[in-house]
């Protein structure tokens, strides 16, 4: 219940008392609350908005204590005056559309770009996710009372701030939006390609974001690039069950039997893209890369796969986004859609820029294009260094094994 | 992880063709399915004709498919319709469920998918050296 009902009831505090820890601990009272009454009286008919009284109900008693000093008189006054207000809350169905923009307003306030990243995304998962200090800590590997202390001190620095509780408007806007994006493709990305531990994919990260990257399309219906990340995470996500061999190892996208593909997401992704493109956001980095994720969503088999037409995407989102990443991708779209002359070609570009220096995926891809040349000894070299910069051990072990016996299975997009 | 709520309505396995849920009912199970939407559980959901319209069992009894058209009025409840939904927890499943505006006398089984990982690494393995059912050559 806390999973569903905690980030509207979080919300809808937050806008009373201006405070999301303080908010926070209004709804975990209410939630007390509840769990102490609801046996005995039955669960309301309204759970939500049963939840969303008792909690203004104690903020209200809150201000009195903090105004009055009188802690009894405040508890009194909780237990007379709290049942009509639950009457009444049953039949508040005007609550939602409020609650929408209440949503809307912590999703901006949980992805302030005054926070620093790590605490965004924790901040993101406990008031939206509505995870637990302990799940996070357990998502990110990091010992809880770390987790706790940077959400603690992201509310502070909030407070002290004083952020306005608000759907930022106007020139501030995109920055703020572009902020909510990408905390959410982190979340996601560190469960779809973890970056430590023994597991190499974490699916309940990665269904976290998809399903708050879906109830954030649902508060900002008209925002393309929105859409855009949904269709992203849908299509990547359909392929979590064929990513993962019995061990836990890796499979390569061409090696993945594609009738485990999850095709209800995929479904879903070229539908939310669709939505993207006809809002004029064909071209925003996230529709481009779903677009990309979708050529091979559509494929049948590898052969099916346009990539030319990858390669003519990844183009266009090197404009919107020239990142060194994008155009190591790229590459290898090129390595496969021209062949592996033109992906070293640009591989070697890339190389020489000293952009990816530490990168471990340049190596990796360098030697599989070296190897499709016929340059063996190369292309070891290229799989020994890839293995040492990898922090993944499933990763690097892959590599080794590549590195020992290179011709025995050949890297492509994961 | 994903459950399928599957809809059972009371009778709805000797409904007469045309059985249609009223105007009222549909607004309020489409105010319950924005809900899912909302919270970005949903990932399908679809109704099902009473088996009257268009139904038919396949039985194998004898190992050979056999036709039966429907109804089945012999079956205890036949599925109305379903939903897919992404959850945290069985419980949040139970939850969703439990919060269906569903007329007295429905039921809703929740089910639990299948996973590839619920399956021992060895049928894993087993599973993954087989061919691909759409001629991966």
């Amino acid at each position: 219940m806390w999973r569903i009902e905690s980030p509207r009831l979080i919300a809808g505090l937050t806008r009373m008392v201006r405070d999301v820890g303080v908010a926070e601990d209004l709804a975990q009272d209410a939630l007390v609350a509840a769990l102490e009454q609801w046996p005995q009286s039955g669960v309301p008919r309204n759970p939500g908005a049963w939840l969303m009284a008792i909690g203004k109900r104690r903020a209200i008693d809150g201000f009195r204590r903090a105004e009055v000093g009188e802690r009894k008189y405040a508890e009194l006054g909780l237990t007379q005056q709290s049942q009509h207000e639950l009457d009444a809350a049953t039949v508040d169905t005007a609550l939602d559309d409020d609650i929408g923009d209440d949503l809307l307003r912590l999703v901006f306030i949980a992805c302030h770009p005054i926070l620093a990243q790590n605490a965004r995304v924790a901040l993101t998962l406990r008031l939206l996710g509505g995870l637990t200090t302990t799940e996070i800590a357990r998502a990110f590997f990091a010992p809880e009372a770390t987790v706790a202390q940077r959400i603690v001190r992201a509310k502070r620095t909030l407070t002290a701030a004083r952020v306005p509780f608000e759907v930022p408007r106007g020139a501030d806007r995109a920055a703020r939006l572009a902020s909510v994006l990408e905390v959410l493709y982190l979340i996601f990305n560190e469960g779809y390609c973890a970056t430590a531990g023994e597991d190499w994919v974490r699916p309940a990260l990665c269904e976290d974001a998809l399903r708050m990257s879906r109830m954030v399309a649902e508060l900002m219906p008209e925002e393309p690039e929105v859409h855009g990340l949904a269709a992203l995470l849908e299509i990547q996500a359909s392929r979590i069950g064929a990513r993962t061999g019995p061990n836990g190892d890796p499979i390569l996208l061409k090696d993945q039997d594609r009738t485990r593909w999850n095709h209800v997401l995929i479904a879903r992704g070229l539908v939310a893209l669709e939505r993207a493109e006809r809002l004029g956001g064909a071209h925003g980095p996230y529709a481009l890369q779903a677009a990309i994720a979708a050529c091979h969503g559509r494929a049948r088999t590898p052969e099916e796969t346009d990539w030319l037409r990858i390669v003519a995407l990844y183009d266009a989102l090197l404009e919107v986004l020239p990142s060194p990443v994008v155009a190591l991708n790229r590459a290898v779209a090129v390595g496969i859609g021209y062949g592996p002359a033109a992906g070293l070609e640009a591989v070697e570009e890339l190389h020489g820029s000293g952009l990816l220096d530490g990168y471990y995926l340049l190596p990796c891809i360098r030697g599989d294009l070296l190897l499709r040349l016929g340059r063996e000894s190369e292309a070891r070299a290229e799989f020994k260094r890839a293995a040492h910069l990898t922090e993944n051990l499933r990763e690097r072990s892959m590599l080794l094994a590549r590195a020992s016996s290179p011709t025995a299975t050949q890297r492509g997009e994961a | 992880m994903r459950f399928m709520m599957l809809m059972l309505p009371n009778g709805y396995q000797n409904a007469p063709p045309g059985t249609l849920p009223t105007a009222d009912a549909i607004a309020t199970m489409r105010k319950y399915n924005e809900s899912l939407q909302k919270a970005g559980v949903l990932m399908a959901l679809d109704g099902l004709q009473p088996p009257s319209v268009g139904g038919a069992r396949v039985t194998f009894s004898g190992g050979k498919p056999e036709i039966k058209d429907g109804p089945f009025t012999e079956a205890k409840e036949v599925v109305g319709g379903f939903w897919i939904i992404q959850v945290k927890s069985r419980e949040e499943a139970l939850e969703w469920a439990s919060r269906c505006p569903a007329p007295p006398g429905d039921v809703i089984e929740v089910r639990q998918f299948l996973e590839f990982s619920d399956f021992p690494p060895d049928v894993q393995e087993a599973m993954m050296n087989m061919p691909a059912i759409e001629g991966e050559t």
